[in-house]
């Protein structure tokens, strides 16, 4: 995708530095000529929205290190002490814990584009399997980092998630007391998650540097979802039509995001994390937080250890395959009636099975849980099959012809 | 043909070595990742801890006292004549951990189990659930007065730590 290249230094010391390092114009064809194609709706925002909000939550994170201890009898009363005798900590504390959801909210919303416009195909597998690799230690880094405040619900959650692992048939339960360093969740299980939590964002930034290189190989998909073919007349320059567009989606989400931190800073926490850890008294229900629950609610629907653990990493794991589970040759679900509509589906039962996972183990939720995790994997077991029903509407040859029929028919309704 | 030999010849000499400088590595390889694994085990300290004394006196009959060994509770019962028939009365085969009553207790009066439910770590509710035994409100698994489990995802029994009583009213746990 690198053809508008048309970097050409003048200045002496740009063309010294390009000789030995050419980093300029690395960023410039990256991010200043790059072509992105011209139909792009702002659902492709979201990209920029999370590197904005990696770079938030690294900015916040490095700065409540530098007030938090990471020690079981400390740990509580250290954040309490950001809270309220820090300067600004409570603001930097907000913005961190809210930060967590709204990251997650916008790789939700990320994923389901993919998802939405078949992101995952030919030739963006690599692409997309990267992104399923950022999800995972998205999810371990948010788990970790829920941990260190040491209260009730930071200590079940981690109780409850580290015992996923003494599921592992024979060597279980050794494992599960490698990862504790004891023989419960105790001060050298608080020790290491904080230095995971601190380490774990780098790793996702380094993936995510892959991620966008792996996407300015193939370039971007599109919601019409047809192939770049002429630069010239389907792609517009990154700089200044993507960073505008980009710039006003981070935007927006920052009213969304400053909404939570300033007006309903606790809303999407749990108020049992503000007792202090308690080893010998479980909360009487145990809630993770809400961007788990889907998966969640899968653990908990299977009445089995091993199988509910297995089909709970098994609902992440299903989504690196999606490349090759979905075999239709057309990308967008625009032009794919089915597949729309079982994509909606899908979205409902995502939704479903975090409500569930929301709700205490016990009718009418478990059945409830059960019948949407049928449906969850339902959906990927549907689509190498689809094809085979599905009739799908004809596809604009070029990205500049499905743009020009857009606007083509905005004038003869205009007209009407 | 004796260029080819001598060839061959050098060929399993150079094959010798590769193999044996490879092996050399990974020994030397395995060996530095192995403390960076182990040092995650629990440490000395961790290990040291204490065993419980518990004086059985103050518990009356019907009661559930929660102890403390090595960071976990562990839950002392002492059964009531029903409690114990419940627990003595049930068809072994049908359980899905099939373990007698007389198995895991050493007086039939007082049930010590180790109080963390065997799916997620949870600590059971006394006196609670179906069969009066235990009730884990995080995922709903339901177990009776011998601590083992009928009900819900948990796959084993509550677990009977190593015990024995010093004197009538004197246990030690560990």
């Amino acid at each position: 995708m690198h053809g508008l290249s048309t970097f050409e230094p003048k200045n002496g010391v740009v063309k010294w530095l390009e000789a030995r390092l050419p980093i300029l114009s690395f960023g410039y064809d990256s991010f200043v000529a790059y072509p992105t194609p011209k139909n792009l709706n702002y659902w492709w925002t979201f990209g920029a929205i999370l590197s904005f909000m990696l770079i938030a939550q690294i900015v916040t994170g490095v700065v409540l290190t530098m007030h938090y201890t990471p020690e079981a009898t400390m740990a509580f009363s250290s954040v309490e002490k950001i809270m309220r005798d820090v300067n600004w900590g409570w603001l930097m504390r907000y913005a961190h814990a809210n930060g967590a959801s709204m990251f997650f909210l916008a790789v939700y919303i990320h994923m389901f584009r993919g998802l939405y416009y078949g992101s995952y195909k030919n030739p963006r597998e690599v692409l997309w399997i990267l992104g399923v690799i950022i999800f995972l230690l998205m999810m371990a880094t948010g788990f970790m980092g829920y941990v260190l405040p040491w209260g009730q619900m930071s200590f079940w959650g981690a109780t409850v998630i580290t015992n996923l692992f003494s599921a592992i048939p024979l060597v279980g339960d050794q494992v599960t007391v490698w990862l504790w360093g004891g023989y419960s969740v105790d001060n050298p299980t608080l020790n290491r998650f904080f230095a995971l939590h601190y380490l774990l964002p780098f790793a996702i930034a380094a993936v995510v540097g892959l991620h966008v290189w792996a996407l300015h190989v193939t370039g971007q998909n599109n919601p019409d979802g047809v192939d770049v073919q002429d630069i010239k007349k389907d792609c517009v320059p990154f700089t200044p039509h993507a960073t505008m567009k980009d710039g006003l989606g981070v935007t927006v989400f920052l009213l969304l995001y400053c909404w939570f931190i300033f007006f309903t800073p606790n809303y999407l926490g749990d108020a049992d994390n503000y007792i202090p850890a308690n080893p010998m008294k479980t909360p009487p229900h145990i809630v993770p937080e809400w961007y788990f629950l889907p998966f969640y609610a899968i653990l908990r629907s299977i009445p089995d250890k091993l199988m509910g653990v297995i089909a709970m990493f098994g609902a992440i794991a299903v989504l690196a395959f999606l490349p090759w589970l979905d075999t239709s040759k057309v990308r967008s679900a625009k032009y794919r009636p089915l597949y729309k509509k079982l994509f909606w589906g899908f979205v409902l039962v995502g939704i479903g099975l975090g409500y569930c996972g929301a709700m205490p183990a016990a009718e009418p939720y478990v059945t409830a849980s059960r019948i949407l995790s049928v449906l969850y994997f339902g959906f990927f077991a549907v689509l190498p099959i689809l094809p085979k029903f599905e009739r799908t509407l004809p596809v604009p040859a070029t990205i500049a012809e499905a743009v020009l029929a857009k606007s083509e028919s905005v004038k003869t309704a205009a007209a009407k | 043909m004796s260029t080819a030999t001598t060839s061959t010849e050098e060929t399993s000499r150079r094959d010798f070595l590769y193999i044996s400088t490879g092996a050399v590595a990974a020994v030397g390889a395995v060996s530095v990742v192995w403390p960076l694994i182990s040092q995650m085990s629990p440490d000395a300290s961790t290990l040291a801890l204490a065993s419980t004394e518990v004086d059985l006196t103050s518990i009356p009959v019907g009661q559930i006292v929660t102890v403390k060994w090595r960071g976990k509770p562990v839950f002392i019962r002492r059964r009531t004549p029903e409690e114990i028939k419940a627990a003595q009365d049930v068809d072994v085969s049908s359980l899905r951990d099939p373990q007698a009553d007389s198995t895991r207790v050493q007086k039939p009066e007082w049930l010590i189990v180790v109080g963390i439910c065997t799916h997620l770590g949870c600590i059971p509710l006394g006196k609670q659930g179906d069969y009066d035994g235990w009730f884990c409100p995080c995922h709903g698994s339901v177990y009776d007065t011998s601590g083992r489990i009928r009900k819900g995802p948990a796959p084993r029994n509550l677990d009977v730590p190593p015990y024995a009583f010093l004197t009538d009213t004197k246990v030690k746990i560990g």
